[in-house]
């Protein structure tokens, strides 16, 4: 009982940080930042999702390809976004008026 | 011997998401797993020497929850960008320096970084990473590579070199 009440009070904080991300998706204003609030608030968010799921079901085949689901999104979700921004930089999707720096445009000039 | 490090790693994968011992399962297992070590082995980074060295696997323990604190930190963070009226936001492109050596380290350290307050790493070059931040602050390279890698590069040089 316990251990269920703690997991559906995690998957609520995870359904929360996957609405923030989503949020900050339509608010932020380029590729770059939008990226950042997908990554950060979506990946926890899903991890908690199913950390939840975890705690709810416990150690059998659902709670335990739960956790390594939550394993695999840690790892790809950063990874894709990296990709993600690489790609659109390379492609010469310019950064948002207001960005203050952009080392990589100044030095990928100079080569 | 690498291979056999990998399809063990591997293997012990599949019976997790699997969950079964039923003889047809662990077949499949058995000739999926060494489907792709033989395919995809070689471009995997693993050392069985470092993998299983008792000391770089307590500093992976002791790393795993540092970090996810600093993911909830980064989490709080963003959140609160995303719904301040005023969109307090100063992004930028800035690159940093490391001083971790192996690729496994690094693309850890980027890893990192990327689910970590306001930072997304866009490329690496040797040894220097180009991360977009969402509040830029900090004058030079120096100062940059402090406030975004410094809190990482200790543990994960224990762990990975």
């Amino acid at each position: 009982m316990f251990w269920d009440t703690l997991g559906y009070i995690i998957i609520v904080v995870g359904v929360a940080f996957d609405l923030l991300g989503c949020i900050g998706l339509v608010r932020l204003p380029d590729v770059y930042n939008r990226l950042q609030a997908a990554t950060k608030c979506v990946t926890l968010g899903t991890a908690f999702l199913l950390f939840g799921v975890f705690l709810v079901y416990g150690v059998n085949a659902i709670g335990i390809k739960a956790l390594i689901c939550a394993g695999f999104v840690l790892i790809a979700s950063p990874t894709g976004s990296h990709a993600l921004a690489r790609g659109a930089h390379k492609g010469g999707v310019k950064l948002w008026e207001g960005s203050v720096i952009d080392t990589y445009a100044d030095e990928n000039k100079l080569n | 011997m690498k291979f056999i490090g990998e399809f063990i790693m591997l293997f012990g994968i599949w019976l997790l998401l699997t969950w079964s011992l039923a003889p047809a399962q662990v077949i499949a297992g058995v000739v999926v797993t060494l489907l792709v070590t033989g395919l995809a082995g070689d471009i995997f980074v693993f050392k069985a020497s470092r993998a299983f060295n008792p000391v770089r696997i307590f500093w992976m323990i002791v790393y795993i929850p540092y970090f996810l604190w600093y993911v909830v930190l980064a989490n709080l963070d963003v959140a609160y960008r995303v719904i301040h009226p005023d969109l307090p936001i100063r992004p930028g492109i800035v690159k940093i320096q490391t001083s971790l050596n192996t690729d496994m380290a690094k693309t850890f350290l980027a890893n990192s970084i990327t689910l970590t307050p306001g930072t997304l790493t866009v490329d690496i070059k040797e040894n220097e990473l180009y991360i977009h931040w969402i509040y830029v602050h900090g004058k030079d390279v120096k100062e940059w590579s402090e406030a975004i890698a410094g809190r990482f590069e200790p543990i994960l040089r224990r762990i990975f070199e």
